[in-house]
């Protein structure tokens, strides 16, 4: 039987494959070699074997059949065998198979092995993939191990027991006698790395542990001082800076230390302040320890100038040219923007820049946080950035600031106008976005907005004669035309500067529909539309053609559609005996005299058949010599057509005197109530 | 069987470590959580298209499912792990670029082939440099004497010399 091939010959071969088709064939081939090589116990080539099927398993190819080779490799006594059987252990290998246990007493002779480095390799398996019964049954091995003065051993003994502790919990607490020792200064400064570390996860997990551990602090400090005090270390150092990852584990686990604890955190607060300040901040790794540091003085009880420093570092943060450094400031700031709001607010116009970044993940940040900055004072400018933001934004982020754009308008908005505004620019660029539930709320918004109602409708209406394609849009529209139809025909306005909308009621008609018909709308904004169409038979006069549409919908092919139609069919034959005549009649007043009247109020009555409804002026000052008017609309419900009389009342002030005038109205035209 | 209380306690800061090439081949994976074959191959395949989707100016990170990818490209390789949520990503840059730097200094001038044709021996360095995620050693000169120390422990089972040879007599 020649020898079999070796891995670099097999690797090259493979690659020589020009197409998938071929690899596979080449593969298989090898695979059955090496599977009659096994078959024959072959000992010689079997850690040859296994290393080619793990390189044809990173290929994607299965390797199953090379588990117990594995095994067979970790037994025996050759240090090239264990290498490469540890690493097919761990590749091929995992905590779903039973067959992972037969591991359990390798892994234990091993760890008692004369030769360090395959000691080392036991425990590096065990401390990557051991399962929770190796751990069991492993844990008094590695416990052994943390306590030699081996330091090789005892850093990865260190990182094996975490691993235990992370499998089995209840093991940690035979721990602890090892620990006792294990930063003080006659150790190497080897193990100290993993030292910190195993600690970490043991304060981390446990309160007790916590408490047993604060004692440490004093320690922690100094060593992190005399890291910053040390020359240069070329071993340890990273662009000048001592040991930059035994710096942010110190950090890190002063942080879990101080965290609620005044004294602990009294006695980190210099050295926090010098590793904020000291630190060189050219290079990544500089920031890298900056970030731990600040992340570190948020979570404790540090006091206020230090908090205000790791602020400010973060907003220095946001200035960078390293994305990554921008990325991480976001982040932190997001997580302090509650406790600290004043502190980020300084930074609100370099976070409002980052809307513009091109990077996705900076551009989400930047959102959440500046939603989260929002307040009373700065509303106008930021939702002005924020708009333009929903304009210009990846659609992934449309229905997140569409939403939140509509929660601060609706906690900060400054009046009712700028409330309305702000909906329908949201719903007229991200229409589409919006998410379902926004639809019943802001139709709720409007209907609050009393005095909003016809400059509202008036909006609407124009945005559906530009377009009909964004559903939210158009639901919302449907809805306040079929409810304010009446004031949209009037073209009367609240507002100072009326929209120019002229609306006819067949036009009206014809645009709702319109989206009856269209492609572009769903079977629920047809529903809304239809509805709508309903609602206007009884505030438009156009009555017979709204049965019409009615009337064919009845036999729709939605059933939704369908079933309205013949409801609201029902409704007129019940009710056509009944069909209410609503006259809107808008009042304008004026004054000619030399002063304003102010607190103008109008009041009207009208005979027990009819019915008022009287909406807000447009303002309670009439201005002097004619200078403007206040309008105001009144809708008269007359079912029983009998002719309409008013009384009504004007009440005012006029140079400093209350004015009461009282008057009767006969001589509305005929057809306001026939 | 893993059940649900086991992976909720088996929280780890590192959950995995990726390097693939260009074109979306596989190089190295290191795996510190008991994940399914099946689960790990469609986890390489989708992520390697995320990553390899980003363009050149976007930051290193990314996030992916419920975790933080922290990626970096040297030549045409890509490293890429996997953290949790509440980790130091500008450090972890910082680990990639250590365990590149021991590449560097052990292959001497590392190239994308020689991770390619010593797979075994990437792996051994990497599992000197990190155990469960974690750094065993913050010196590079440790780590790679090691290394070499292992190097020499192999070399030693490869050409055993017979008692004759070691009397000078063959």
């Amino acid at each position: 039987m020649p020898a079999p091939i070796r891995l670099r010959e097999l690797i090259r071969t493979i690659r020589t494959a020009r197409t998938q088709a071929e690899e596979r064939e080449m593969i298989q081939k090898e695979c059955a070699a090496i599977r009659s090589s096994f078959r024959e116990e072959d000992n010689t080539y079997r850690c040859r074997n296994v290393a080619k099927l793990l390189y044809m398993h990173m290929l994607g190819y299965p390797a199953h059949f090379g588990q117990l080779e594995c095994l067979k490799l970790i037994a025996s006594q050759k240090f090239t065998d264990k290498r490469i059987g540890y690493l097919g252990a761990m590749l091929l290998l995992d905590e779903r198979q039973d067959v992972h246990l037969l591991m359990t007493n390798c892994i234990k002779n091993d760890l008692n092995h004369s030769t360090q480095y395959v000691q080392g390799l036991s425990l590096c398996t065990l401390g990557c993939m051991g399962s929770s019964e190796m751990c069991r049954d492993l844990a008094g091995e590695v416990e052994k191990l943390l306590k030699t003065s081996n330091s090789y051993l005892r850093k990865k003994a260190a990182l094996c027991a975490v691993h235990v502790i992370r499998k089995v919990p209840e093991l940690m607490e035979m721990f602890l006698p090892a620990t006792k020792n294990l930063l003080s200064e006659k150790n190497h400064g080897e193990i100290l790395h993993t030292s910190v570390v195993l600690l970490t996860e043991m304060c981390e997990r446990s309160p007790d542990m916590l408490s047993h551990f604060r004692k440490l602090v004093p320690q922690l400090v100094r060593i992190l001082k005399n890291l910053i005090m040390s020359g240069y270390s070329p071993e340890h150092d990273v662009s000048g800076i001592s040991d930059p990852f035994l710096q942010v584990r110190i950090l890190r686990l002063l942080r879990i230390l101080g965290k609620g604890d005044d004294d602990s955190s009294e006695a980190m607060n210099d050295i926090l302040a010098q590793v904020a300040t000291n630190t060189e901040t050219s290079k990544n790794v500089g920031n890298a320890i900056l970030y731990e540091t600040v992340l570190t003085i948020m979570d404790i009880k540090s006091e206020s100038g230090l908090r205000v420093l790791a602020i400010n570092i973060l907003g220095r943060f946001l200035l960078n040219n390293d994305k990554n450094i921008r990325y991480v400031a976001l982040t932190s700031l997001l997580k302090t923007v509650q406790t600290d709001h004043n502190a980020v607010q300084r930074h609100r116009s370099t976070i409002v820049d980052c809307l513009k970044d091109l990077d996705v993940s900076i551009k989400r940040r930047a959102m959440e946080l500046s939603f989260a900055l929002v307040n009373g004072n700065n509303i106008r400018g930021m939702m002005k950035e924020l708009l333009y933001f929903l304009d210009s934004c990846d659609p992934d982020f449309k229905a997140d600031c569409a939403s939140g754009i509509f929660l601060a308008a609706e906690k900060y908005a400054p009046s009712k106008r700028w409330h309305i505004d702000t909906v329908m620019r949201v719903l007229t660029t991200a229409g589409s976005y919006v998410r379902d539930d926004s639809v019943p709320n802001l139709i709720q918004l409007i209907t609050n907005s009393v005095e909003m109602h016809a400059y509202t409708v008036q909006r609407l209406y124009k945005a559906l004669l530009d377009d009909i394609s964004q559903q939210p849009l158009v639901q919302v529209a449907s809805w306040c035309i079929g409810e304010y139809g009446d004031l949209l025909v009037s073209g009367q306005c609240e507002e100072e500067e009326p929209i120019q909308v002229d609306a006819l009621e067949d036009e009206v008609l014809d645009v709702l529909e319109g989206l009856l018909v269209s492609n572009l709308s769903t079977p629920v904004t047809r529903a809304y539309s239809l509805t709508a169409i309903m609602k206007l038979s009884t505030r438009f006069s156009s009555v017979n053609r709204i049965k019409k549409v009615v009337s064919i919908y009845g036999s729709s092919i939605d059933v939704e559609l369908q079933q309205r139609a013949v409801e609201y069919n029902a409704l007129f034959k019940k009710y056509d005996h009944m069909s209410p005549n609503i006259a809107v009649i808008t009042i304008h007043a004026t004054n000619s005299t030399e002063a304003d009247m102010t607190e103008f109020v109008f009041q009207a009555a009208v005979p027990k058949t009819f019915q008022l409804q009287l909406l807000s002026p447009s303002s309670n000052v009439v201005p002097a010599l004619n200078q403007g008017s206040v309008t105001q609309v009144i809708r008269v419900l007359n079912p029983q057509k009998q002719q309409l009389r008013m009384r009504i009342k004007l009440t005012y002030t006029h140079k400093g005197s209350p004015v009461q005038d009282l008057a009767e109205v006969n001589n509305f035209p005929p057809q306001s109530w026939q | 069987m893993m059940d649900d209380t086991e992976v909720l306690l088996e929280k780890k800061e590192m959950r995995f470590m990726l390097l693939f090439s260009r074109q979306g081949k596989l190089r190295l994976q290191k795996w510190y959580t008991a994940t399914a074959e099946r689960d790990k191959k469609k986890m390489v395949r989708e992520l390697m298209q995320v990553v390899l989707a980003r363009k050149p100016k976007m930051c290193s990170f990314l996030e992916w499912r419920d975790l933080k990818i922290v990626y970096k490209r040297y030549a045409s390789l890509y490293f890429c792990c996997a953290v949790e949520e509440q980790d130091n990503e500008l450090i972890t840059l910082e680990v990639i670029h250590r365990f590149v730097e021991l590449l560097d200094k052990y292959f001497g001038s590392v190239c994308e082939l020689d991770i390619i044709f010593n797979f075994e021996k990437a792996y051994f360095i990497l599992d000197e440099f990190l155990m469960g995620g974690e750094i065993q050693d913050t010196s590079k000169k440790s780590v790679l004497k090691a290394i070499e120390q292992a190097d020499l422990l192999q070399e030693e089972d490869e050409s055993p010399r017979s008692v004759l040879e070691e009397m000078g007599l063959a």
